[in-house]
C-alpha cells in the first residue's frame, strides 16, 4: 500500500509528495495539524463530529490508498496517439445509405465539411466526437486506429482525444493570459511549460491583428484575440490529437496560419464551414446534403489558384481594417499586401502629428 | 427496475440532462419515470410530466433534504416497481455539499456545470467524490483549455469516475451517457442497501427549531470554533 510509507510520518510530508492528497483529505477531515502523523490523523476522526465519523480508521486509509493509486495511474497516462480516423457510411435523413466504403484521415490533414444550414455538418462533428458506433441518428461508425469504441474508453481527464473550437466558446475564468496558460500546463506537470507559454503567446499574437500580453485578462480579450489564443493553446498544450472546428469564420484571425499551426502539431482537423477560403485550405472537402455525405471533393489545381486569389483579397481586407482603425482613408483600392506594417506605422506618424 | 441517482448543485443542468435522456429512452420504448427531491418548491415535476412519463415530487420542507431523501427512497423505489418502470431517475436538489444521495451498487451520476467556476469540483464534496459518472454541462460556452482544466479538477476529487460532457440544450452527449449507464452492471434494490457516504451529524437544539443565539440555548451535538491567542491579533 502507498499509505504504509506515510503512516508514521507527518502528514505534511504526504502533501509534499502527493499535493492533491491535501484537498482530498481536507474534504473528509479537518486538517488543523499537519505535523501529526497520518496514523494520528485518522485515529482522531472517531472522536470528532465529522460527517465520516462512522468511518473507521482502516477504511479511511484504504480509501486514501485507493485514491493515491488512482491518481498515480491517471498522471502517468501518456499522451494519446491517433494514427487514423476512419468513417464508415451511415444513412441520410431519408434513410438512404451514404455512397462510400470508408473514408480514412491521417494526422496533419485538414478536412472541410460544407453544406447548407441544417444539412448535418454539426452532426458529423458530433459523430466523430463521441466515436459513433451506429447509435447516432446518422448511424455512422467512427473507427480510431481501426478500433471501434476507442473514444468511448477515453472518458478520463487527459485521455480525451478530441478538442473542440466553436463560435460560442469564451474564456470565463478571471485570470491573466500567463496565469491561465500556466494553469492549463499544470494538467501535464511532467512536460515543463516555461518556453511553451511564451511560444503560445507569440503564436497567438501572430494569428490576431492586435497584440496582447501575458498580463492581460483572458476574459477581456477581443473576439479575434481570444480565438487566436484558443487555437495556439489548443495546438501546443491540448493533448487531443483530433480538433473539431464548428464555424469560426468571423473570428478575425489569420486563418491559414491558424490551420497551419494545428496541422504542424500533427493534429487531424475537421472544419465545418461556410467560408470558401477556409474550405479551400483543406485538401479534402466533404459535401453534406440532407444529413448524408453526398460528395468528397479533392482540391483541384484550379482551386489552388482560387485559393491564392482569396488569400490575397483576405489580406487586402485585413489591411483595410488596420488602416481604418487608425483613421486612414479607404478610398485607395490599389492596396498591395506586405506593406501593411510600414504603411500603418507611417499613417500612425501622420495622425500623431 | 434500475434506479439511477442524479445529484448536483442548483441549476447545474440536472433537469436538462435527464430530459434529454428521457427522450432517448422513450424513442427506444423503455419505460422511464422520475422522482424529484427538493426542499420547498419545484417546477421540475411539471416539466417532466409534459413528457408524459410518471413523475413524483418529494419536498423535504423543514427537514434536512438529505435525510428526507434516505428516509423516502425505499417507498419511491417500490412506487416505481409497482408502475412497472424499467428505469427510475432520481433528481436531488438542495443538497448541502456534505451529503450525497448515492447508494451502493446503484449507478450514481453527478451533474456539474462548467460555468460555475474552475474550482467548483473541489467544493461540492461527496456527491462528486462518490459518483460513478460525472456529467459536465455547459461546456459549449467555454474554451477547450478550461474544459481540460475542469476535467482535471474533477479527477483530483474522483480519479476513477467516467467524465462525460453533455449539452443540456442540444442533448449532445446524452446518447453516450445512456450508453455508459446501459453498460453498467449496478442495479441493486434499495431495501437493506446502504448509502455510499454517511450524512453529517445533526441533532442539536437548532435541528429542533431553536432560533435564539447564545450558549444557554445550545444543546446536543455541537462543534465549536477554536479561537487561539494568535487569532486575537496581539
Ligand atoms: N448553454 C447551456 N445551458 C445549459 C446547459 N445545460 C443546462 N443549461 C441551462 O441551465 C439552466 C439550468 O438548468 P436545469 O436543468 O434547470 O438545472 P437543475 O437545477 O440542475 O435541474 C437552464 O436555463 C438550462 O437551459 C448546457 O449544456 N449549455
Ligand atoms: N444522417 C442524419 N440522420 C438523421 N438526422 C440527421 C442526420 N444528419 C443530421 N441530422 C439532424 O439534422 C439536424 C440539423 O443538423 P446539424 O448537424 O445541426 O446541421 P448543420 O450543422 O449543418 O447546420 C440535427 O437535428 C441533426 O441531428
Ligand atoms: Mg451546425
Ligand atoms: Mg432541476
Amino acid at each position: 500500500m502507498i499509505v504504509d510509507q506515510y503512516l508514521h510520518k507527518p502528514v505534511k510530508l504526504l502533501f509534499v509528495e502527493h499535493p492533491y492528497a491535501e484537498d482530498w483529505l481536507g474534504q473528509i477531515c479537518i486538517l488543523d495539524d499537519v505535523n501529526c502523523t497520518l496514523h494520528e490523523l485518522v485515529s482522531r476522526q472517531k472522536e470528532s463530529f465529522d460527517p465520516l465519523q462512522n468511518m473507521n480508521a482502516r477504511l479511511l486509509l484504504e480509501q486514501l490508498d485507493d485514491y493515491l493509486s488512482a491518481m498515480k495511474d491517471l498522471l502517468k497516462q501518456p499522451r494519446e496517439e491517433v494514427k487514423t480516423v476512419a468513417l464508415l457510411p451511415g444513412r441520410d435523413k431519408d434513410g438512404r445509405l451514404e455512397k462510400f466504403d470508408s473514408l480514412v484521415f491521417y494526422p496533419g490533414e485538414i478536412v472541410a465539411i460544407v453544406g447548407p444550414t441544417g444539412s448535418g455538418k454539426s452532426r458529423l462533428l458530433e459523430d466523430i466526437e463521441c466515436g459513433a458506433d451506429g447509435n447516432t441518428p446518422s448511424k455512422r461508425r467512427v473507427l480510431i486506429n481501426d478500433q471501434q469504441s476507442y473514444i468511448r474508453k477515453k472518458r478520463r481527464a487527459r485521455q480525451k482525444i478530441v478538442a473542440q473550437l466553436s463560435q460560442n466558446m469564451n474564456f470565463v475564468v478571471d485570470l491573466g493570459v500567463g496565469d491561465f496558460l500556466n494553469m492549463h500546463a499544470r494538467c501535464w506537470p511532467s512536460e515543463g511549460s516555461g518556453n511553451k507559454i511564451a511560444r503560445i503567446l507569440e503564436l497567438a499574437n501572430s494569428l490576431s491583428g492586435e497584440k496582447f500580453a501575458l498580463e492581460d485578462n483572458v476574459a477581456q480579450l477581443s473576439g479575434g484575440q481570444s480565438r487566436a489564443l484558443m487555437i495556439a493553446d489548443c495546438a501546443l498544450l491540448s493533448t487531443a490529437p483530433i480538433v473539431l472546428i464548428d464555424e469560426i469564420e468571423n473570428a478575425g484571425i489569420n486563418r491559414r496560419r491558424a490551420l497551419d499551426l494545428l496541422t504542424s502539431e500533427d493534429k487531424i482537423v475537421f472544419l465545418a464551414t461556410h467560408d470558401p477560403l477556409l474550405a479551400l485550405l483543406a485538401q479534402k472537402r466533404l459535401v453534406i446534403k440532407n444529413g448524408g455525405i453526398h460528395r468528397v471533393v479533392l482540391r483541384s489545381k484550379g482551386e489552388e489558384e482560387t485559393l491564392k486569389k482569396l488569400e490575397f483579397m483576405d489580406r487586402q481586407l485585413l489591411e483595410m481594417r488596420a488602416r481604418m482603425r487608425i483613421g486612414g482613408a479607404l478610398d485607395d483600392c490599389k492596396l498591395s499586401t506586405g506593406i501593411i506594417d510600414s504603411e500603418c506605422a507611417a499613417l500612425k506618424r501622420n495622425t500623431a502629428e | 427496475m434500475r434506479l439511477i441517482t442524479f445529484a448536483g448543485p442548483p441549476s447545474s443542468g440536472k433537469t436538462s440532462v435527464i430530459s434529454k435522456m428521457i427522450q432517448i429512452y422513450l424513442d427506444h420504448h423503455i419505460r422511464v419515470g422520475v422522482i424529484k427531491f427538493d426542499c420547498l418548491q419545484s417546477n421540475d415535476d411539471k416539466f417532466f410530466a409534459h413528457m408524459n412519463i410518471p413523475v413524483l415530487l418529494g419536498l423535504s420542507g423543514q427537514q434536512c433534504p438529505d435525510h428526507y431523501f434516505v428516509s423516502n427512497i425505499e417507498d419511491v423505489f417500490n412506487w416505481g416497481q409497482e408502475l412497472g418502470l424499467d428505469i427510475l431517475l432520481s433528481e436531488s436538489a438542495g443538497l448541502c455539499n456534505r451529503c450525497a444521495p448515492h447508494i451502493r451498487d446503484i449507478p450514481a451520476v453527478c451533474v456539474i456545470d462548467q460555468m460555475s467556476g474552475i474550482h467548483t469540483p473541489k467544493k461540492i464534496g461527496p456527491m462528486l467524490r462518490f459518483a460513478d459518472i460525472v456529467v459536465i454541462t455547459k461546456s459549449d460556452l467555454v474554451s477547450q483549455a478550461e474544459r481540460e482544466v475542469f476535467e482535471m479538477n474533477v479527477s483530483y476529487v474522483n480519479p476513477r469516475a467516467d467524465i462525460l460532457h453533455v449539452n443540456g440544450l442540444t442533448g449532445q452527449g446524452a446518447r453516450e451517457l445512456v450508453g455508459v449507464l446501459e453498460a453498467s452492471t449496478d442495479d441493486a434494490t434499495v431495501s437493506g442497501n446502504r448509502l455510499r457516504c454517511s450524512m453529517p451529524t445533526a441533532l442539536c437544539s437548532y435541528c429542533m427549531g431553536e432560533t435564539n443565539i447564545g450558549a444557554s440555548y445550545q444543546l446536543g451535538n455541537l462543534r465549536k470554533i477554536k479561537i487561539r491567542d494568535k487569532d486575537m491579533g496581539g
